[in-house]
């Protein structure tokens, strides 16, 4: 359990570019977050809940896509995703391989009243 | 009032990930292999580093940190194997960040060439983490069951290295070795596996061996 953590430090960013933005106050928050990121959804908006309590982003919703582990084959350059975690390529069963995205934990944006 | 959508684009644990950044170019530079434990309570870590730090005693200085969320027990057990130890106690929190770690960095004497880092036992949270380390080795103790690595697959996935440990249960314990390992190695394909008992010391001599190693092709990368 630590998005409340996690939230911690999305707060220092939130706060940091509504003030460069000279915003009233935050409306929307938008986060990408990967299936490998290791963050729950659920627990991540229940944070943010508690969070945003007395902050500019008081009034603000919440919403969070999830994005699926993506992985590219070195050898063969099949793209697959593969929810079960297993790093083997489905196509021609190389490990050798990239992960494209679903480890990443994003702020994507930001909607505000300025 | 005017709406305005602000693109961000930004990692949550971007300061994070920039703090530990610096500190691995930093300690790397400084000749000191950094290595984060990470497992779940009660897997042996500290134990393990008992047994490392007699192994390494006669050539190698090391330094541990050590991370629990309160007593600071386990530093005062590598204290005495004459080892440098801080104790970090996060007081709740479920896992040690960069910052934690980068404020000790100036305490950590000369002439070290190994710095460990004991993280919170938790299977979960620290995988998440980066500290700044050259080196992420995940444990796992044989009673608490093979099935591990597909429950935990991101604490695998971002490992460097797996240490099965208390090697000595396995008459004793229902672990398919073969089982974890191969699950393990499906999540993660570069994952070093070694096989360790704190108890009788078996494995010990081959993994103070590959740490040995690493730092020297460490060095040589700095060269």
């Amino acid at each position: 359990m630590h998005e409340l953590s996690l939230i911690a430090s999305l707060f220092e960013i939130l706060e940091e570019k509504a003030r460069d933005e000279r915003a009233k106050k935050i409306v929307l928050v938008k986060l990408k977050v990967g299936k490998l990121a290791g963050a729950v959804p659920e627990f991540l908006e229940t944070a943010f809940n508690i969070y945003k309590d007395g902050t500019i982003a008081r009034e603000a919703i919440l919403e969070i896509e999830e994005v699926p582990l993506k992985i590219r084959c070195r050898k063969c350059q099949a793209i697959a995703e593969r929810d079960d975690f297993v790093f083997v390529c489905p196509a021609c069963g190389s490990t050798d391989l990239e992960t494209l995205e679903g480890t990443e934990l994003l702020l994507e944006k930001m909607d505000l009243e300025v | 009032m005017d709406k305005k959508e602000v693109l961000v684009r930004e990692e949550i644990l971007g300061s994070n990930r920039k703090i530990a950044a610096e500190t691995r170019v930093r300690l790397e530079k400084e000749g000191i292999l950094t290595v984060n434990f990470l497992s779940s309570p009660g897997a042996g870590k500290t134990s393990l580093l008992e047994r490392i730090a007699e192994a390494l005693k006669m050539n190698h200085r090391m330094a541990v940190i050590e991370g629990d969320i309160e007593t600071d027990l386990d530093a005062e057990r590598i204290r005495k194997k004459g080892v440098p130890a801080w104790q970090i106690t996060t007081g709740g929190a479920c896992h040690l960040e960069a910052r934690m770690v980068a404020r000790l960095i100036p305490e950590i004497p000369p002439e070290t060439k190994f710095l460990f880092i004991e993280n919170v036992g938790n299977l979960v949270c620290p995988a998440s983490y980066d500290l700044g380390e050259s080196l992420r080795c995940v444990l796992l103790s044989l009673p608490e069951g093979d099935d591990k690595p597909k429950k935990y697959p991101k604490a695998f996935a971002t490992a460097d290295c797996l240490i099965f440990t208390k090697a000595d249960l396995l008459p004793v314990v229902p672990f398919d070795l073969k089982r974890a390992e191969k699950e393990a190695l499906e999540i993660n394909p570069k994952l070093r596996v070694f096989l360790t008992s704190a108890l009788r010391g078996a494995g010990i001599a081959e993994l103070v061996r590959f740490f040995i190693e690493r730092r020297v092709n460490m060095i040589q990368r700095h060269a």
